[in-house]
């Protein structure tokens, strides 16, 4: 690099200082608090914070909302970023719209549309009474509160990708007498797979943290209705910090592990793409 | 296999690519379908391959040795398509794409694993890639892509092999190569082929037939031969390749163009009406005097010597800008400067009038 076009070395340290200040003070220590907090009492208690009943349930009902939240997108990302890229139809820019919407409301209203809906004042309240359903202060309703909130993931990641990609793959995969689950299997998820994969890692990791949405709809029940966030905020309200901290540890391990595994799909994708150029122009 | 194609029409919302087009490819030749961009060439390929589905008409067609396969989905019809961009399978290397035909077929008419693979190596050798089988399509050049494309559409033993703007992708020196190696591909394979190109070099020296197609229509149908010398129109006659224009009008059963009249009385053109006459380059004279023959004054403005022939660009007396070729001996005996005054004299030209063309 020449140096008369970079900035006097005096200033690059400084920025470069106050960006890794910035990090640690707002990332970096957090984190570490989060450990530290959670093993202050020793690992017994912090074993024991973890292994203890409600803690387990909270672990368990997490695991299972985020396990439906993200095959339930998985399925409706990838065909709904199918039907955009890949068709032309009337209203396919409000279907893109509507993708987003998740994005620009806040988890607290989409928690509050569900009690609206299914609650026992709401519209569909009584007849759910008289058939004992139970969705709101429940499991199903948080599981639909946080597909709502994790939607956009999956088809967001997809839609740009599979419309550079154009139509001309799946177009020969037909003409060679392929059928349309063989070109979805064979042709469309294997060009599309590592994206489809951070559209997932995604779409868990925030479907395993969603707070407000969840929070909303799911009455704080100890051990039934509580996922791991409420959890960890009902301990803490209850000032039994360790053991609050403690469940938060494993929320920031998963977090830790979700930035791993999208760094390595970065670079993955990276490659992806940059054959993408290649063959789009191949003179070149 | 032939294939007609009777009366196809093809809108995309207001814009019309195919206007009642009606034609036959057959048994067994390489027919050209030639146009600019936007002609509706590409439309009546992939209307052929079933990729698109011509306008509901009670009677439009299309036949397959007769049989009318309108309701058949691209995948029974069991054509060979080529896409321009090779549309090879990123995520397979170069013997998965080519096995890919033979592996998606039903349990039933599956070749077994050891027969796909002598079909493959078979396919291999003659695109002359054997050594590339684990190759993925964006570790190979364009040529070499193209020539997976082909193998791969060649694996499902096509009826029909369509091939759009194969080359078209390519640089002109990789183009001629594949473009000998197709022709000679296709007197060893023999299978029906369709080939759409908007070069007419490309169209003259590989089809056994050519199309010519203009603004949603068939502008005219015959051999390289045939259209080359005889062009039905003005469009096919300036597509085929460079010609001077200059413009005049019917008097008394002659065509004027300034001092050029030519008999044009048996076309039973009407009086006063506007012509134009079309003369290829090289179908042109200069000389230093007249001759006696029907000529135009012109001036030399520019003298091209590097090439095949000599290029000569003059400005003639009724103002028109006129291109001359002519062979390098015969530049040499004329002894043509740049500046000269000269006589363009006509060996052979074509006058179109609106409708009618002697």
């Amino acid at each position: 690099m020449n140096r008369s076009i970079t900035d006097p070395a005096p200033l690059r340290w400084g920025l470069t200082l106050l960006a890794l200040v910035f990090l640690g003070l707002f990332v970096a220590l957090p984190l570490a608090a989060v450990f530290s907090q959670a093993l202050a009492k020793g690992w017994q208690a912090y074993w024991a914070a973890i292994r203890e009943p409600d803690a387990l349930s909270a672990i368990r009902l997490t695991l299972l909302v985020a396990g439906i939240a993200v095959l339930s997108n998985l399925a409706f990302g990838l065909a709904a970023a199918w039907a955009i890229a890949k068709f032309q139809f009337r209203g396919k820019n409000i279907l893109v719209t509507l993708i987003d919407l998740p994005f620009a409301v806040s988890p607290v209203i989409a928690g509050l549309i569900y009690v609206l809906v299914f609650g026992a004042r709401g519209w569909f309240g009584d007849w759910l009474d008289a058939h004992d359903v139970r969705i709101v202060f429940a499991v199903p309703g948080i599981v639909l509160a946080t597909i709502f909130v994790t939607f956009p993931f999956v088809a967001r990641e997809l839609i740009p990708l599979m419309q550079s990609q154009g139509t001309e793959e799946e177009e020969a995969g037909i003409s060679l007498g392929a059928g349309g689950w063989q070109v979805l299997y064979r042709i469309t998820l294997p060009n599309v797979k590592w994206s489809l994969l951070y559209g997932v890692i995604l779409c868990n990791a925030r479907a395993m943290g969603e707070f407000g949405a969840v929070s909303v709809v799911s009455g704080h029940i100890r051990g039934q209705t509580n996922t791991m966030p409420l959890h960890v905020e009902v301990l803490y309200n209850e000032y039994n910090f360790a053991a609050a901290f403690a469940v938060a540890s494993l929320l920031a391990i998963l977090a830790l592990v979700t930035l791993a595994a999208k760094s390595l799909l970065e670079w993955k994708m990276r490659r992806v793409y940059s054959e993408l150029r290649v063959e789009a122009n191949p003179e070149a | 296999m032939s294939i007609e194609a009777r009366h196809i029409t093809k809108t995309f919302g207001r814009f019309t690519a195919l206007r009642d087009v009606s034609m036959t490819v057959n048994d067994g030749e390489l027919l050209a379908l030639l146009g600019p961009s936007g002609s509706g060439k590409t439309t009546l390929l992939r209307i052929i391959a079933g990729l698109e589905t011509p306008d509901p008409d009670p009677a439009s067609a299309l036949l397959f040795e007769g049989r009318d396969v309108t309701a058949e989905g691209a995948g029974e019809r069991r054509v060979g398509f080529v896409f321009q961009h090779y549309a090879l399978f990123r995520n397979m290397n170069v013997f998965e794409n080519i096995a890919f035909g033979l592996r998606v077929r039903p349990r039933k008419v599956r070749p077994s694993a050891s027969a796909v693979r002598d079909r493959v190596r078979e396919l291999m050798a003659l695109i002359q890639l054997e050594a590339f089988a684990d190759r993925y399509p964006s570790q190979l050049s364009g040529g070499q892509r193209q020539r997976v494309a082909l193998a791969r559409a060649l694996a499902i033993e096509p009826k029909v092999l369509l091939l759009d703007e194969p080359f078209g992708a390519l640089d002109a020196k990789v183009r001629q190569g594949l473009r000998r190696w197709l022709r000679r591909l296709h007197d060893t394979v023999h299978v029906t082929s369709l080939l759409v190109t908007h070069d007419q070099e490309e169209a003259l020296e590989v089809a056994d037939r050519v199309v010519v197609m203009n603004n949603a229509r068939i502008e005219q149908t015959g051999t390289p031969e045939q259209l080359f010398h005889h062009p039905a129109s003005e469009f096919v006659m300036d597509f085929m390749g460079n010609v001077n224009l200059f413009h005049g009008r019917i008097e008394s059963g002659k065509a004027v163009f300034g001092p050029l009249v030519l008999d044009h009385s048996s076309s039973g053109a009407v009086e006063g009406q506007t012509a134009r006459l079309f003369v290829r380059p090289y179908d042109l004279d200069i000389r230093h005097s007249s001759s006696g023959a029907p000529s135009l004054r012109a001036r030399v403005l520019r003298i091209q010597a590097a090439g095949p022939q000599v290029r000569v660009e003059l400005q003639a007396e009724t103002g028109e800008a006129v291109v001359v070729e002519m062979p390098h001996n015969q530049f040499r005996e004329s002894g043509i400067q740049a500046g000269d005054d000269v006589f363009i004299g006509l060996r052979d030209a074509r006058v179109f009038t609106e409708d009618y063309s002697i």
